[in-house]
């Protein structure tokens, strides 16, 4: 039995944070965690927190953009936060922008981007 | 140890007559100097490096790339060291060690075994002035090296311009290593000044090729992937048409001609979140 990722619920907003690396199993039961969660509290947005992984390859990438295209079917917002210089340059240069993830520094900053979202649905990302 | 009758006279010259070889030796030298060494550190070094190679030649014969002469060498390395952060030229520097030969010359000469020794004497301080030239030329690499990281370090800069606002003033062309420098730094700062904008100003670079702009967008992509916005600004007329004509497309990346636009663009930006927040709306 693998570990799964705890699904956190503040006000409207899920927040999922990420500790360890991650195996495949454990994506696969976090997006369905994930997706239950959205419908069961109708959350206005899903902020991912990324502050403790060091690595993210292509996989982690792919299935952050997974879980982003999942809550936006499912009519709520995806932002990804914490994210480190060195993930971030390491993700350009292996040709990743994570097309279609929003982005913030920080988890506040994130939470806030949400509720902006939810304001004004028309904003750019 | 086998050593020649040469070397043997050779030697024995050597020790006799030191004092008068080290003068004669630092005189010729010293004509090359122009004022950038005094005669008495000139004097100094030489007589070292003499007594080393005396003390290598007893020890050893003639073998200048041998473990005897280990002394002469690092002697002669921090030597070349010297001249070549003074500014000395790769033949002044060799010259330093050349010079001894000549001062022997007149002193060989008179004596009946005295070809062969010179012989002896020439082939070593010949693989010895080789030597200084190699150490001079690796300085002169290491000064340059250093020269240029430096610079990479100072064309760089990521000031503050307001609270949540970082601009990055590039000065010269951007290549793969400098791109790398504006990225670190650019994101750190982001991180360190917890800023939502960033702006890139292009002014200082020269000139915008396809290789170039893909530099910039990968900045822009990663500082997004923080959460940033970024605007590139300074984009001069000719920039403007040579980016049209090479059909480079920046997407959805906002460009400004002027820093001034863009740092106007940021702040209402951040006005406008902030005034949300102020209505208690975020």
């Amino acid at each position: 039995m693998t570990d799964r990722v705890p699904v956190l619920k503040i006000g409207q907003i899920l927040l999922v944070s990420i500790q360890t690396d991650l195996e495949d199993q454990m994506v696969l039961d976090l997006q369905e965690d994930l997706s239950q969660r959205i419908v069961d509290t109708n959350a206005q947005g899903v902020v991912i927190d990324i502050t403790a992984l060091e690595i993210v390859d292509s996989f982690v990438g792919r299935m952050l953009a997974t879980i982003a295209s999942i809550s936006r079917v499912l009519g709520s917002e995806t932002v990804v936060v914490g994210m480190r210089p060195a993930v971030a340059m390491t993700l350009v240069e292996l040709g990743l922008s994570l097309p279609g993830v929003r982005t913030a520094l920080t988890l506040e900053r994130g939470m806030e981007q949400i509720k902006r979202l939810n304001q004004n649905p028309s904003a750019p990302r | 140890m086998t050593q020649g009758e040469g070397s043997a006279e050779l030697l024995d010259l050597m020790e006799s007559r030191r004092d008068e070889f080290v003068q004669g030796w630092v005189r010729s030298v010293s004509g090359t100097l122009r004022g950038r060494l005094s005669a008495a550190e000139v004097a100094q070094e030489l007589g070292e490096i003499y007594n080393a190679l005396l003390g290598a030649l007893k020890q050893g014969g003639l073998a200048g790339r041998g473990d005897h002469f280990s002394e002469v060498r690092s002697l002669l390395i921090e030597l070349s060291r010297n001249r070549a952060r003074q500014g000395f030229t790769p033949t002044e520097t060799a010259l330093c060690v050349f010079s001894l030969k000549q001062v022997l010359e007149e002193a060989l000469v008179a004596s009946p075994d005295g070809a062969r020794s010179y012989l002896q004497l020439a082939r070593l301080l010949d693989d010895l002035g080789l030597f200084t030239v190699e150490e001079h030329a690796k300085t002169r690499e290491e000064i340059i090296s250093s020269q240029a990281e430096q610079l990479l370090e100072l064309s760089t800069p990521v000031v503050k311009l307001w609270d949540g606002i970082l601009g990055v003033p590039l000065v010269g062309t951007l290549d793969s290593a400098r791109t790398q420098v504006v990225m670190e730094k650019l994101l750190q700062g982001l991180l360190d000044s917890n800023s939502t904008h960033a702006i890139i100003d292009i002014t200082g670079v020269p000139a915008v090729d396809t290789q170039v702009a893909q530099h910039l967008l990968k900045t822009v992509v990663a500082a997004r992937m923080m959460g940033a916005q970024c605007i590139i600004s300074g984009i001069r007329p000719q920039i403007a048409q040579t980016i049209v004509a090479l059909g480079i497309e920046f997407g959805d990346i906002a460009t400004k001609a002027t820093l001034a636009a863009a740092l106007h663009d940021a702040l209402a930006e951040i006005d406008e979140a902030s005034s949300l927040r102020k209505e208690g709306l975020l």
